[in-house]
């Protein structure tokens, strides 16, 4: 079946909603996911989102992008933080205004709480920057976006598997899609697509994301000829459930939360003197691995303790009520009484679809377009979180930046026609099918993606070396050979997950390979890329941007891009 | 353990009726009646069809019934049933059931969209933020929880005899923007559930608020709509 609409949006999380919403009434646009709009994962955002509003104490927004660059371990884009920081906080009214129900303060102003690396002066003190809404934030600004975007008669396409981007003459103009409920393929023709479909952490093991975190749009861009960018630099969040790895939100030690090893210590006060358990997300999670190491860890296991005991129950019971009942539900603990047991867990890809500050995808170290291809929120890289994201920066960017590319895909839209299709545009994507579902390998999807799960998180998770990272490659592309001789055995077509899971997994496959080459290739440590065997940053070699270009005959190909620095030049990151 | 899963099938493409097909799964008590649901289907049969995205309880996909009581399946534990290691999973009730365990949840979105769930106001926004009393957002604070699983309106006996009912999940969502205070179009929203079925369809039943995944205090919101109806209605009359 054929469709046309002026812009395409993948992905009904934050960005994709927002960018909805941009382009109005005015404009046919069409958002497609592959859950249900309200299933998306931006929902799972817990603790809150960052913006400058000095509601609480003194703030502003240059103390907010000195935070973002000195987090990102001076690899984020300076112009792009800017404008993240600086569209902070008229993004939150906007949010207030169509609705969202934050937490308020006693005269009835936008609560705020602190949150990790997030400061006053400049490193000097916490500061509370994040608004929140209970820790269910990014589930009531996804209600939010969306309700709005029915209010507004947004057409969706709900539960629908991106299958390809339909590229000619390196232009892009729609995609072709696959519907869950009949197994049919769809053609929706555009003149723009905006890839909007989050993070990939279903790479790892241990994750506190969905399973719809498969990097799918990234996979598909990249194959088309979108390069990614910074993919080494992955986010374990310190706080996830013992082997569950579900996120306990940082807001638990925004309002006060410690961490503790076995012998009651408040360790992250050695690490970081100032800050303390609100360091960064790395830094923290290195140093509960490095407390296990030292064989700190709770009855000389790989996990801590977070310890809430002291809030009481009425914060608990209201501001943190969703995470005290996930330690309810799923480590049997009581957090009024009991320490949460705590490891980390994979949560956030600071590395994504190469875009710069308005969503264009770009092809190159100079920023040359690739026309009618946008990008927006986790699946791009702006890059505003360089190696490291901050806590509440995540919400901003995809708001932030869904607008914009909302904006300019507006703008864009005017100035061109629809291209003609190619012929038979769903030949590459009906193909894929076929081959999949007639093929009699002998292989399964299930041990194929265990085992890829399983070497990400013992070789290039948290800390990483050459030996460790070559044995992750080489077993990365072995799972790529198994790949080609998997068989469905659901031959049916209304909620084939078998078919699915199989799709799924062939991009979790290109981007697992694309993640350990970033790692290897990057001889230093920084942010949350940490190289047993290069233990320090090394500025002159590497403050540049990492990005590979698909090849089909040679595989991934390096190459860089600099490092945009505007106010702050880079210093030794302490906290 | 050994753990025994009793689930309904149903392929509208093989057979028109639908069958109980059982499994074996060896469990620890910690895993989740969706990780149980995932070895069926990635170690015996990948023909088993059902919704699950977050896999802890916030994006809704996933409630079904399990042991005949409606649950998300994400949020339960092995040990938490005192079955014997014995469930029955089936899709939930009152939902057309598309394939195994999925189920066509537009007529419940349908209805969320009836009530206008967004914000409505009839005054320019102010330069910063709309202030607002945080005992006002308190009042409506627990109605965020919801994450539109449908456990409710599914349990809901009054949703069973009567299709035109908007039912727990949708009225839950009118109680949010009437409650707000920077909505202004209170009247108007009251007046679209002062009737058989808006809020006066609720009889009180307490069902939605038993099941519901969230804890939420269903049946109180939509008694709170009655009440601001009623205080409405005598605010009309003594101006009047």
């Amino acid at each position: 079946m054929k469709h046309q609409f002026d812009v395409i949006i993948v992905g009904a999380g934050l960005a994709g909603l927002r960018a909805a919403i941009e382009l109005g009434e005015d404009t046919s646009v069409a958002v497609l996911s592959k859950v249900f709009a309200t299933r998306s994962h931006s929902g799972a955002a817990q603790g809150g989102i960052g913006a400058a509003l000095g509601n609480e104490e003194e703030d502003n927004w240059e103390w907010h992008m000195f935070d973002t660059v000195k987090g990102s371990d001076y690899l984020g884009d300076q112009d792009a933080i800017e404008i993240l920081a600086r569209d902070a906080p008229r993004t939150i009214y906007e949010l207030e205004h169509l609705g969202v129900p934050f937490n308020r303060t006693p005269e009835g102003k936008i609560a705020q709480r602190a949150f990790g690396g997030h400061t006053r002066n400049f490193g000097e003190a916490l500061v509370k920057r994040a608004c929140f809404a209970a820790d269910r934030t990014g589930r009531v600004i996804l209600d939010t976006l969306w309700e709005k975007c029915l209010q507004g008669g947004i057409r969706f396409f709900d539960e629908f598997q991106l299958m390809s981007l339909i590229v000619s003459e390196g232009q892009c103009h729609g995609v072709i899609v696959y519907e869950l409920a009949s197994g049919k393929l769809h053609t929706l023709h555009s003149k723009a697509v905006l890839l909007a479909t989050g993070g990939y952490g279903k790479v790892y093991k241990t994750t506190s994301n969905a399973f719809a975190s498969t990097g799918d749009g990234l996979a598909i861009a990249f194959r088309a000829g979108a390069p990614l960018e910074d993919m080494e630099f992955v986010q374990f969040h310190p706080t996830g459930i013992y082997k569950l790895g579900i996120l306990i939100s940082e807001a638990a030690r925004g309002e006060g939360g410690v961490l503790r090893n076995n012998e009651g210590k408040r360790f992250m006060e050695l690490y970081a003197p100032v800050i303390k358990d609100l360091a960064p997300r790395d830094m923290v999670s290195r140093c509960i691995l490095e407390e296990v190491r030292a064989g700190r860890g709770i009855d000389g296991k790989d996990y801590v303790h977070l310890d809430l005991t002291h809030l009481g129950e009425e914060v608990l019971n209201t501001k943190l009520a969703e995470i005290t009942g996930f330690a309810r539900t799923y480590s049997g603990v009581e957090p009024i009484t009991e320490p949460i047991p705590v490891q980390p867990t994979c949560h956030y890809m600071m590395g994504g679809i190469a875009a710069d500050a308005d969503g264009k995808v770009i092809t190159d170290s100079e920023g040359t377009p690739f026309p009618g291809l946008y990008a927006a929120g986790e699946c791009a890289c702006v890059s505003v979180h360089g190696a490291n994201r901050l806590g509440c920066n995540s919400l901003l960017d995809t708001l932030v930046f869904g607008r914009r590319a909302g904006k300019e895909m507006r703008r864009y839209i005017h100035t061109v026609g629809f291209s003609p299709l190619p012929a038979n545009p769903e030949k590459e994507a009906a193909a894929k099918i076929a081959t999949l579902m007639e093929s009699n390998g002998n292989e399964t999807g299930g041990p194929i993606r265990e085992e890829l799960q399983e070497v990400m998180m013992d070789k290039v998770s948290v800390f990483r070396n050459r030996s460790g990272l070559t044995e992750a490659l080489e077993k990365v592309r072995e799972l790529k050979g198994r790949y080609q001789k998997i068989a469905i055995q659901d031959k049916g077509n209304c909620f084939n997950r078998d078919l699915l899971d199989a799709i799924e997994l062939d991009y979790m496959l290109d981007l697992a390979e694309v993640i350990t080459l970033g790692a290897l290739a990057r001889e230093e440590s920084r942010g949350a890329h940490s190289r047993e065997d290069f233990p320090d940053r090394d500025d002159q070699k590497w403050l540049v941007h990492t990005m590979f270009r698909y090849s089909k005959e040679e595989g991934p190909q390096v190459f860089f891009k600099p490092v945009t620095i505007t106010r702050f030049q880079p210093k030794e990151r302490k906290y | 353990m050994k753990c025994t899963f009793i689930v309904y099938r149903f392929d509208p493409a093989v057979g028109k009726e639908p069958r109980y097909q059982e499994y074996m799964v060896e469990a620890e008590p910690t895993d989740k009646i969706l990780d149980c649901l995932n070895k069926i289907r990635w170690e015996q049969d990948p023909t088993l069809s059902y919704r699950y995205s977050c896999a802890h309880g916030i994006c809704g996909s996933d409630a079904l019934m399990i042991n005949g009581r409606i649950e998300l399946a994400c949020q339960k534990l092995v040990r938490d049933f005192k079955t014997a290691n014995n469930f029955v999973i089936e899709p939930l009730p009152l939902f057309k059931v598309i394939k195994d365990l999925v189920v066509d949840m537009n007529p419940f979105f349908e209805k969320h969209r009836t009530v206008r769930p967004y914000l409505i106001s009839d005054e320019d926004p102010p330069e910063k933020e709309w202030l607002q009393d945080p005992e006002n957002q308190k009042f409506f604070e627990p109605a965020l929880a919801c994450i539109l699983c449908g456990s409710c309106t599914a349990a809901c006996p009054i949703n069973r005899s009567n299709d035109k009912y908007l039912g727990p999940a949708a009225l839950l969502r009118g109680f949010r923007y009437v409650a707000d205070s920077r909505d202004t179009a209170t009247g108007s929203r009251l007046a679209q559930l002062d009737n058989e079925d808006g809020a006066w369809g609720c009889k009180s039943m307490w069902w939605c608020t038993d099941v519901c995944p969230k804890s939420i205090p269903l049946t109180k919101s939509i008694a709170q709509i009655k009440r601001l109806i009623k205080e409405e209605e005598k605010r009309k009359t003594a101006g009047s």
